[in-house]
């Protein structure tokens, strides 16, 4: 083995950025390589910036260059300026940590968190030398691992993958390079590729696409199923009980240039069962794990103390629901430092006791707080399951704007199931309410409203919701812009509802969509998830060569008996309980956060005899809590705006039904 | 007021990272090693350090200089130049060694305005040492040398010949040479790549290191860290 590194430096002169490929980051690790270990380079197929504060693949690089039987580095996807010259000088995808080329590794594992990065994951391939499908390598080729949210649906691409990893990676990673470590000591001409792979298929939480048939009957997906009997018909997620048991990344990377999140990043809870039916995130990462208190401050103190940072930010899907987060943040903020530490937590609850924390937190730098109402009237809201009043968006307002915050950003979706024009112009109503209030206390307060088009994601009670079509989504966007060029104040920005559609066709697509991601990244579709690479032709021509109708992945409604592509994958919600979560949100029925009422047996902790882990048996303090009832705690403020009543409960002829 | 100089280098992998990053190291290095820096007033505080002349990303140096606005209590207070120096090296990347450290008043011209000159060490390949000796000499021998160079979008043309001070072989290679040269930097600094290239558009230049930066005074070449290094005032204040 040998570093390309002699090779890179003639040229990196010439390419943008040279510091995306130098690594030396603080906190990386000087790799122990041996003939016995499993060696991985776990690859994030985006750019550097985007790729290197990814916490999950910063704990698995601990994990496995702390064990004995593996060892691991690190990869990103190169820009287009940089894979021309390498292709141009024949060198490979190389590891950051000792520039070694990619097909030297056992294992190449890579983080999939988004579907328009699925072009990359083929182009990382080629530059690596690697076969692009799975059946054309041998023992000698790497073994392909992709984990990540995408694997909940990794058919779109499981023809050029050996292995999709469901759930928690900290324990399997283990378990996977103990079989690969065991396989390759064997003599060289007993390795066998497929029986590697059907031991590896055994691990829980591990699925092998190969070992699987799809059958298809009058252009719809009938069946899959194992080919051999011995192989499970359903894979279930892997999920570590205990959060305190893994307190990583204990050495988070520092990089020596500037990347996104660039602060010490602790995560606080895994899982959330706020039941948002749209996110999947807080669907398939249930239950709610909390990190024990004490471990979050000395991680916090030790992080920012080895790092150099000033800015910690807690992570998790709903920061502010942490049992009792005030006393975290106070622990936090009063450590010494002989520099001011600023702190943020990620996901802010839409209420005001969490802008009361918030304004604890950043004593300097107020400059934008944001909220994700998600929809623009509360019978939408309830259709969604995001219960927050009119009154709690106001009030958290109110609050941030009297506490000197002058920027405030509103996250909306279009596209959602039974949206009405009247609830797309309540994204508006909403906008023009908070400036209002925000005139309150300053001369021209500024609202951004941001406008997500929705995609209905696998594994959530939304996955059998036909998706907006393009012009709907367009048309929308028309009626949203044209009702906010007369308001001052107001800025409004959008998702291009051209790449929600190529979003919507791979995040429930299936098998037959492997040519069509080959072709788009033949034709040099990679990045399409930077504005500046996306070209929805090349995904239209595709699918077009290959007679598939985009009408057919995302645009129709699927009924209960349809098979859908990930039947076979689990997160361990039951479907009949998504199925009536479907229905409940029909019925602009709501659902209670389930941590502090009774269990509704979705099955995630049933399922896997585990249950959430957190420190208070109560809800914390502030806003309606996901009830959207009135407040029961009383803030200080009194919200004169809340009068106007905007607590509409329309009666709708959705166009989704 | 005064200000702590550190002298560092920038060597190995770590010189593809820009002027900005590095500014971002030393923000996190100084909190690493416990120096109280001063920070700005105002809306968003930043800790105040200034640099002096940049860096092209790309070029390896061993005199990158960088001023730290302390307080005063931190310059009376037992204060130990070499554990200081030890404290922000060991925070410091690889590749990035804090060498020495000076104290030097507010009131001295900043870094960019002290330094008159640069050596550079520079790898030259794609020629032998028989052609380049000849153009070193074409050069010293004429009297102005126009050279082209865009700013702020405008191409501007400058006579450099008098700010290339020496130029000497300091190693010959089988493919090229290794000279050591000193350029000034006033009015504006001239880069020994830009220089090389002028001359001759086929020189390829492989490596480019920063030696010195030099203030002028007559013949003497001075550090800038030497400029002032009076020792801290005896402690007259009362604790």
């Amino acid at each position: 083995m040998s570093s390309l590194w002699n090779e890179l430096e003639q040229f990196l002169d010439d390419v943008e950025k040279p510091a995306r490929y130098i690594g030396g980051e603080d906190g990386a690790i000087d790799p122990e390589h041996s003939p016995e270990k499993a060696s991985w380079l776990l690859i994030y197929p985006d750019t550097y910036e985007i790729g290197l504060p990814n916490q999950g693949l910063q704990i698995l690089y601990e994990i496995l260059n702390e064990r004995d039987d593996s060892v691991a580095e690190r990869s990103y996807a190169p820009w287009v300026d940089m894979s021309h010259e390498m292709r141009k000088r024949k060198i490979p995808l190389f590891s950051v940590d000792t520039h070694r080329a990619a097909g030297e590794f056992d294992i190449l594992a890579f983080n999939l968190s988004a579907e328009l990065v699925y072009t990359n994951l083929l182009e990382c391939l080629d530059l690596s030398d690697v076969p692009l499908y799975s059946r054309d390598r041998n023992a000698e080729h790497p073994i392909v691992i992709a984990g990540g949210h995408c694997t909940y649906n990794p058919e779109p691409f499981a023809d050029f993958i050996d292995i999709a990893v469901l759930g928690d990676g900290e324990e399997v990673v283990g378990e996977i390079s103990e079989i690969f470590s065991h396989w390759k000591s064997k003599p060289e001409k007993e390795l066998n590729r497929s029986e590697l792979l059907q031991e590896l298929g055994g691990l829980p939480g591990v699925y092998v696409p190969s070992l699987y048939e799809t059958t298809f009957s009058n252009g719809r997906l009938v069946s899959i199923l194992p080919k051999l009997e011995k192989n499970t018909t359903v894979i279930e997620k892997r999920t570590i009980s205990d959060l305190g048991a893994w307190p990583y990344p204990k050495n988070q990377l520092v990089p020596l240039t500037e990347v996104v999140h660039d602060r010490l990043n602790v995560e606080i809870f895994r899982g959330c069962t706020r039941g948002c039916r749209f996110c999947q995130a807080g669907m398939i990462t249930r239950p709610v794990r909390e990190r024990p208190r004490e471990q979050i401050v000395s991680m916090v103190e030790k992080g920012l103390k080895r790092t150099g940072y000033d800015e910690v930010s807690l992570t998790s899907l709903s920061s502010a629901d942490f049992s009792g987060i005030e006393n975290v943040i106070s622990e936090v903020m009063t450590q010494d430092s002989c520099s001011p530490v600023s702190l943020s937590l990620p996901s802010l609850r839409v209420d005001a006791f969490t802008v009361d924390t918030a304004s604890q937190m950043q004593q300097a730098r107020r400059t934008g707080l944001t909220f994700a109402p998600e929809a623009g009237t509360w019978r939408l809201r309830q259709v969604i399951n995001k219960l927050i009043s009119d009154d709690d968006l106001f009030a958290a307002v109110e609050s941030a704007y009297s506490q000197g915050w002058r920027r405030v950003k509103l996250y909306f979706l279009i596209g959602l199931p039974t949206e009405t024009d009247e609830d797309t112009l309540g994204i508006i109503d909403l906008a023009e309410k908070t400036l209002e209030v925000g005139r309150k206390y300053h001369k021209s307060p500024s609202v951004t409203v941001s406008i997500g088009g929705f995609v209905p994601k696998p594994g959530t009670p939304f996955q059998w919701f036909g998706q907006n079509t393009e012009q709907e989504l367009l048309r929308k966007i028309y009626l949203l812009r044209d009702a906010a060029k007369k308001i001052r104040g107001l800025k409004l920005k959008w998702h291009d509802s051209r790449a929600t559609v190529v979003e919507g066709i791979l995040s429930r697509g299936d098998r037959r969509l492997a040519p069509v991601l080959e072709k788009v990244w033949k034709e040099g579709g990679v990045f399409q998830e930077w504005s500046e690479h996306f070209d929805i032709d090349l995904w239209k021509n595709a699918m077009e060569e290959e007679d598939l109708l985009i009408e057919d992945f995302s645009y129709r409604h699927r009924d209960e008996n349809e098979v859908l592509p990930w039947d076979h994958l689990s997160a361990g919600l039951h479907k009949d309980f998504l199925w009536q979560d479907w229905r409940d949100a029909l019925n602009n029925q709501g659902l209670e956060d389930c941590r502090w009422t009774p269990c509704y047996d979705c099955g995630a902790c049933t399922g896997y005899g585990i249950e959430h882990v957190v420190a208070s048996a109560v809800p914390p303090a502030g806003g309606s809590q996901g009830t959207g009832a009135v407040s029961q705690q009383g803030n200080e403020i009194t919200v004169s705006i809340s009068q106007t009543g905007t607590a509409k409960d329309l009666q709708v002829s959705g166009v989704n039904e | 007021m005064r200000c702590l100089r550190v002298r560092y280098t920038k060597r190995g992998k770590i010189r593809f990272i820009g002027h900005r990053d590095v500014a971002r190291i030393w923000e996190r290095t100084l909190r690493k090693a416990n120096i109280p820096v001063l920070y700005s007033q105002g809306f968003s505080p930043h800790p105040r350090i200034s640099f002096g002349l940049a860096l092209p990303t790309g070029f390896e140096s061993e005199a990158e200089y960088v001023d730290i606005y302390l307080g005063e209590e931190f310059f009376l207070k037992d204060f130990d130049p070499e554990s200081i120096q030890q404290s922000i090296d060991s925070a410091l990347p690889t590749g990035m060694d804090a060498l020495k450290v000076g104290v030097v008043s507010t009131s001295e011209d900043s870094l960019q305005e002290v330094v008159d000159a640069c050596v550079w060490e520079v790898r030259v390949s794609g020629i032998s040492v028989e052609e380049f000796k000849k153009i070193r000499n074409e050069l010293f021998s004429s009297d102005s040398l126009n050279i082209q160079r865009e700013r702020k979008g405008k191409i501007q043309v400058d006579d450099v010949r008098y700010q290339v001070h020496s130029m000497d072989i300091a190693e010959e290679h089988e493919d090229g040479v290794t000279i050591l040269t000193e350029l000034g930097t006033k009015p504006r600094v001239l880069r020994p790549t830009d220089l090389l290239k002028r001359i001759n558009a086929e020189l390829r230049t492989v490596r480019v290191l920063r030696k010195e930066q030099l203030t002028l005074q007559g013949n003497q070449r001075i550090e800038p860290l030497s400029i002032e290094l009076h020792p801290a005032a005896p402690a007259e204040v009362l604790a």
